[in-house]
């Protein structure tokens, strides 16, 4: 590394000149300062062949670590995932209503009467210790849409009455019955309903029931700022959904009116809008060891209806590492930046070797070669 | 169209004309248009007309996707600082105008002085001045306390030459009193006010009783123009003529369009260039996301879309993207290119190396805009006196009568042989140095305190003659009026200055006519360039000795003047002083007329001689052009100077070469075709040349330059591009921005750099231009973008300042272009996965934070500071100045460099953004590790 001097001679002659002017005093030289003189003391490392490959090996041999680290953190995931949106309706299908078609699928999710619950297993190989996060999965589902990511007041979950301009954005969930809403909008209309019960015996027992944590899953920011203790959901048109002819406006979970909002968990995950079509939610903690071998049961109440935009539903279970979930992006990603440093590397080691050029070498610069050829041409 | 003034007539004729009242105003704007005005000049930028629809989009909710405050807010700051910056401007030219507007003047009101303020003042008061007072307005001198009539003023506030210069009362007003003078009468004929300071054709009669009753003729020398001062005169008085804006100085203010540098205009095609980009992205988008709501409007049973909808729906979407991607094009790559160019700009102005300690003069870039221009210069063209010179003249050696004076020692006036010829009064000697000593505009000035004699010229060459002929004995000690009083070897000698036939650009010569009191002889004292003195000496002269000394003198690199001197008979005189009257009361094409009438009386001159004056070279001027000159840069020198002189100062200062390593080529003729043909050849002998490696030059003089301009624009065009030097000798000032027009026209940058007022045109003209504040005055630095004391200094100011400003302001334009671009290319992107809807990915907040935390203040303070190469290194090898020149920064490729890797930035980033967005939630917005990412870039 070559740290720029400022010129001595040049700091000589200054200096010599700064006496002159003191003794002129009305002077309009300019002041001088290192700012002022574009003289700040700088940092120019001088990356010659040899510094550039040891540069570039280091860099990626750094990568490549810091990615095997992550993969590997990432590999000691344990992740179970179970689609479960066809098999759970096709559980239900008769000859008489085959139910393969979307259509046909969603009118039968829409009837208020018919049987939605089915069960599904998973076998657990591998040992998963708490905390093991439960998610719900939906694929296709636009909840980044615009319609869909304004559709709520925040005026309103903070317990303030909502700005005429958010009732808008709220529409067609505003007011129900000439009464605003609470909480008003698409996204809490639609909250994700269905509901899952895990137990390791068949729910033979009651010991073998799972118990899953649902509080303390939605952003503690949330709870204590966002959604507010006094607000209680009212006027939800979800909560009137008992009559058969509203069974067939679908929509989501209904909202207990005695709970106030900060305290409805699923609802505050819900709000927290995902930026893609395909997202994961959190549903809730399970805070038992599960062993290898074990054979988990889980009763799904499958209301939510996703099958008429060709939407997913899945549940996954899943611990945890300090990369968070199953990732293997990020460790991949280090890995390979690192092997293409290594490779650029030796790529410039090798150019190096073939073809050395000293340091200073001014045979290549553009007017030197330009004249090099004008001679060549007149001579 | 003409205007007449009644003198001191208030209240009488004047009901019937409307002239202005004498209330100056400078200012741009008043309290009730600023707004308006303002907003409006502010809009005639293509950048603020985009700013300011995005914006009113945002004003629809049904289609913005964030707060509109987000837009808003910096625009309406953006405006308020530069309409800010323009009030405070505009309320300092109040303020000065205001003081200017109230001062108390006195003024003649029914015969009697009263104090008014200076804004009262109408055409045809006559208004009173004492001595240091500020003239208010454009009068005509009509009586002084100086019984010749005289007065003196500076007008360093008008042309910046800090000399005292004359004016005269007219010839009707002579001897009267000032009772008389309160209740003058009379009529002044003036043409329409216009901005030439330098001529002023009017007429002017009294009415009965005073004296004149005829129109006799009124000039420049008569008037007090405003903003000069009065100085050395007791008092003054004089009629307004001219009031308020209408003035000559009024007239010829104005507000200098705004230069645009070749970075900026290549920055307003690339941002079109985008604009066009973001409307076809707008409309893909729109069409994609419409047919996206056609297909799944039905099923996506959890957006609810409305059953109706409305005739506006197929518009909305793709306006909802035109304002998503608006940020394509960010305010920010304005505000920053301002402020940093604001910084370049102090950066030359606190430059200590660009400080010139001997005339205490620092660098001072007037124009704040357009530094980066100077790393593209690609044209010097450079005046010669006081630029490339010190302008410092020394009377060095003559040649009188076939003797040379001063050829042995180097200087004439320690040579024994003259001092010896001149005590011996020799007689073409004692008239030459009388020619010297009385035909020139010095004024003496005897110091009241210690007697010492001092000389205000507005000419460096005069006082040099004035000076040497002091030396050699004959001191011009008083001018009083038109008397002329010498002392010559003790004797005093009084002259009378009859007449003055001024020097002129056109004429190249200055002659006197004076009458010898103590013989009553009458003579004509002329001196002037060598080719328009020797078309009229008389016949037998020895033009030939005369020229060859001029030649040996012009080889030596010195100034040279012809003098001559003709004894005049009476009867020609008086005969031709009628015609010069006539000439002189013209009230149209006067400068002509008078020309004509002087050639009757300058003929059959006796020639006396020629003198040489030394004018030193600047130090460090042949360096500085040869480096420049490596740095790719062509210089053309534009002089007033004869060929023979130019070509030796260009000589010495590396300008051209001498065999064999260069080659001048010259080209001449006083016909169109013989300038043609002379072109013709020079081009072939370039072609023929050319392989050699040679440096040829081409010289030319002004007179084939106004044929070659007028008739062979094209082909001396040509010329001009291929030949990379050349010297213009005896070039008028508008040739000179005429030249610099040429090749302008033909896409070169260029630069111009002088010192005098006869540069300022060409100043102006140039893409930037330079000032010398020097002997000259200070006309020229103040017309230009950038002045400082020294020649040398150019270098600096184009390898380093320059240079350094081109690499960052296109640094920074591009890279403030490239970090929107990457961050809306992730919003488009994302509109993909979202429905095509339009939600905006980023929130105000984030978005803010992204364009001013996170991408500019980094780059704002990189690329304040950063330095490429070491000052040093660019001044050693001023090649590297090539790659800026040749705009290989800013130009499409580049930027189609920058546009690919915001693309690639893109899909790394994205990426990366699916990858990470398994974490235990999926956050909203802040989370995009897009932003880490170009962070990680910078």
């Amino acid at each position: 590394m070559a740290v720029t001097a400022v010129d001595g001679e040049f700091v000589r002659r200054l200096q010599k000149e700064e006496e002159v002017q003191r003794s002129r005093k009305d002077s309009r030289r300019p002041r001088y300062s290192k700012f002022s003189q574009q003289e700040l003391s700088s940092c120019k490392p001088l990356l010659t062949p040899r510094c550039t490959v040891v540069l570039f090996v280091l860099v990626g041999a750094t990568c490549i670590l810091i990615g095997m680290y992550a993969l590997y953190a990432s590999w000691s995931v344990v992740e179970l995932v179970n689609r479960y949106d066809t098999f759970c309706v096709m559980k239900h299908a008769t000859s008489a209503n085959p139910l393969t078609t979307n259509e046909e699928k969603s009118a039968y999710m829409k009837n208020y009467n018919k049987q939605k619950n089915c069960t599904i297993t998973m076998e657990i190989d591998k040992l998963m210790t708490p905390p093991i996060y439960v998610y719900y999965q939906l694929g296709n589902y636009f909840q980044n849409h615009r319609r869909y990511v304004k559709s709520k007041s925040e005026r309103q979950l903070r317990g303030l009455p909502p700005s005429s301009s958010e009732l808008n954005d709220c529409k067609p969930q505003d007011t129900a019955n000439g009464q605003v809403i609470i909480p008003c909008g698409l996204i809490a209309w639609s909250l994700f309903n269905d509901s899952f019960d895990f137990s390791i015996d068949d729910f033979s027992s009651d010991n073998g029931t799972i118990f899953i944590n649902k509080t303390a899953i939605s952003w503690k920011s949330d709870r204590e700022e966002r959604f507010n203790n006094t607000v209680f959901p009212t006027n939800f048109p979800n909560n009137n959904r008992t009559t058969l002819a509203n069974a067939s406006q679908i929509g989501g979970a209904s909202l207990d009116e005695n709970l106030p909002l900060n305290r409805h968990e699923d609802l505050m995950v819900w709000m927290r809008t995902a930026a893609l079509p395909t997202f994961r939610k959190i549903y809730g903690r399970i805070e038992t060891d599960l062993v290898p071998g074990t054979r988990l049961t889980v009763n799904i109440n499958n209301f939510y209806n996703t099958y008429g935009f060709g939407g997913s539903k899945k549940l996954v279970l899943s611990t945890v590492s300090w990369v968070g979930g199953r990732n293997d992006f990020l460790g991949l990603s280090y890995v390979v930046v690192g092997c293409v440093c290594i490779f650029i590397g030796l790529t410039f080691m090798y150019l190096h070797w073939k073809h050395p050029r000293p340091l200073g070498d001014r045979s290549h610069l553009s007017w030197v070669r330009k004249n090099a050829a004008n001679s060549r041409v007149t001579s | 169209m003409k205007r007449l003034v009644h003198i001191n007539d208030r209240g009488g004729h004047r009901d019937s004309q409307n002239h202005c009242s004498n209330k100056i105003s400078n200012t741009k704007y008043n309290i009730f248009n600023f707004i308006p005005k303002n907003l409006w000049e502010q809009f005639s930028r293509f950048m603020n007309k985009y700013f300011l629809l995005i914006a009113t989009l945002q004003l629809w909710p049904l289609i913005t996707p964030v707060s509109p405050v987000s837009t808003w807010g910096p625009l309406l700051a953006i405006f308020a600082v530069s309409a800010t910056k323009e009030a405070w401007d505009d309320y300092g030219r109040y303020c000065s105008d205001k003081e200017f507007n109230e001062k108390l003047v006195w003024v003649v009101k029914n015969g009697v002085k009263t104090r008014i303020q200076a804004q009262e003042i109408e055409v045809g008061d006559l208004v009173w001045l004492l001595e240091n007072d500020e003239i208010p307005c454009d009068m005509v001198l009509l009586g002084t306390a100086e019984p010749l009539g005289l007065c003196y003023i500076e007008t360093a506030a008008m042309d910046g030459e800090t000399d005292l210069k004359t004016r005269v009362i007219p010839g009707p007003c002579h001897g009267l009193t000032s009772a008389q003078l309160l209740n003058i009468k009379g009529m002044i004929e003036c043409p329409e006010p216009d901005k030439d300071i330098l001529r002023f054709d009017a007429r002017v009669r009294l009415f009965p009783p005073f004296p004149g009753d005829e129109l006799s003729p009124l000039g420049v020398k008569n008037t007090l123009l405003q903003c000069c001062y009065l100085r050395n005169t007791e008092w003054a008085c004089g009629v307004a003529v001219y009031t308020g804006n209408e003035t000559k100085i009024g007239m010829s203010k104005g507000i200098a369009e705004p230069k645009l540098t070749a970075a900026d205009a290549m920055l307003d095609k690339l941002t079109t260039a985008l604009f066009i980009c973001q409307i076809v992205v707008v409309m893909i988008l729109g069409l994609a996301g419409n047919v996206w709501n056609n297909y799944e409007k039905d099923k996506t049973w959890y957006l609810r879309f409305p059953k109706k909808s409305e005739w506006y729906d197929f518009i909305v979407i793709p306006l909802r993207f035109e304002l998503l991607c608006s940020i394509m094009i960010p305010i920010s790559v304005k505000v920053s290119l301002d402020l940093a160019k604001s910084v370049y700009s102090k950066y030359i102005d606190w430059d200590i190396q660009m400080y010139d300690a001997v005339t205490d003069t620092p660098a001072k870039a007037a124009n704040t805009a357009i530094s980066e221009d100077l790393g593209q210069i690609e044209y010097i063209l450079t005046d010669k006196t006081g630029t490339l010179t010190e302008n410092m003249m020394i009377f060095k050696r003559c040649c009188i009568n076939g003797v040379y004076y001063g050829n042995f020692n180097g200087d004439a006036l320690t040579d024994q042989h003259l001092m010896h010829s001149v005590t011996e009064k020799v007689s073409a000697v004692v008239k030459f140095v009388m020619v010297m000593t009385i035909n020139n505009t010095v004024v003496p000035n005897m110091s009241r305190e210690n007697g010492r004699l001092t000389y205000k010229a507005q000419s460096q060459d005069e006082e040099a003659l004035v000076q040497a002929a002091a030396q050699l004995g004959m001191v011009l000690f008083s001018k009083k009026g038109s008397v002329v009083e010498v002392n010559f070897l003790g004797h005093t000698m009084e002259f009378e200055i009859l007449q003055v036939l001024e020097f002129t650009s056109d004429r190249k010569r200055m002659s006197v006519v004076v009458r010898d009191h103590s013989t009553g002889g009458l003579y004509l004292l002329t001196k002037g360039a060598d080719e328009t003195v020797f078309r009229r000496v008389r016949a037998g002269e020895p033009v030939q000795q005369v020229a060859d000394a001029i030649d040996q003198y012009s080889q030596l690199g010195l100034r040279t003047l012809c003098f001559a001197w003709r004894d005049l008979d009476e009867q020609e005189y008086v005969a031709w002083t009628a015609k010069f009257n006539e000439a002189s009361a013209a009230l149209t094409d006067r400068e002509l007329k008078i020309a004509e009438v002087s050639e009757l009386l300058e003929k059959d001159l006796e020639l006396l001689g020629a003198s040489a004056i030394e004018d030193k070279l600047q130090d460090g001027v042949p360096e500085t052009i040869a480096s420049l000159r490596k740095a790719g840069i062509n210089f053309w020198l534009l002089t007033g100077d004869k060929q023979t002189t130019a070509i030796q100062v260009a000589r010495a200062c590396n300008f051209i070469m001498a065999e064999p390593e260069g080659q001048l080529l010259k080209i001449e003729g006083s016909t169109p075709s013989d300038v043609a043909d002379s072109i013709e050849g020079v081009l072939q002998t370039f072609c023929i040349n050319n392989s050699e490696n040679k440096n040829i030059a081409f010289v030319i003089d002004g007179l084939s330059l106004e044929i070659a301009l007028k008739y062979h624009k094209e082909a001396f065009a040509k010329l001009a591009l291929l030949i990379r030097t050349a010297l213009c000798c005896r070039v008028t000032p508008s040739q000179k921005a005429e030249l610099v027009g040429l090749v302008k026209s033909c896409d070169y940058r260029t630069l111009a750099i002088g010192d005098g007022g006869n540069d300022v045109k060409m100043i102006q003209e140039a893409h930037v231009g330079v000032g010398i504040s020097g002997r000259e005055g200070l006309q020229a630095s103040r017309a230009a973008d950038y002045s400082f004391g020294k020649f040398k200094f150019l270098k600096r100011l184009i390898l380093v300042h320059g240079r350094y400003s081109y690499n960052r302001s296109a640094f920074l334009a591009q890279y403030s272009i490239y970090k929107s671009l990457v961050i809306c290319f992730v919003q488009i992107l994302f509109s993909f996965i979202s429905g095509v809807s339009g939600t905006s990915l980023f929130n105000s907040f984030s978005l803010m934070a992204y364009n001013v935390a996170y991408t500019s203040i980094p780059v704002m303070v990189t690329s304040l500071l950063d330095k490429d190469l070491s000052e040093r290194t660019v001044m050693q090898h001023p090649e590297i100045l090539y790659f800026a020149q040749a705009g290989r920064l800013i130009n499409p490729s580049t930027f189609a460099g920058w546009f690919l890797r915001s693309i690639f930035h893109l899909f790394y980033g994205v990426p990366a953004f699916g990858g990470v967005r398994q974490r235990r939630y999926l956050l909203h917005t802040e989370s995009n590790p897009e932003l880490w990412e170009a962070q990680w870039h910078v």
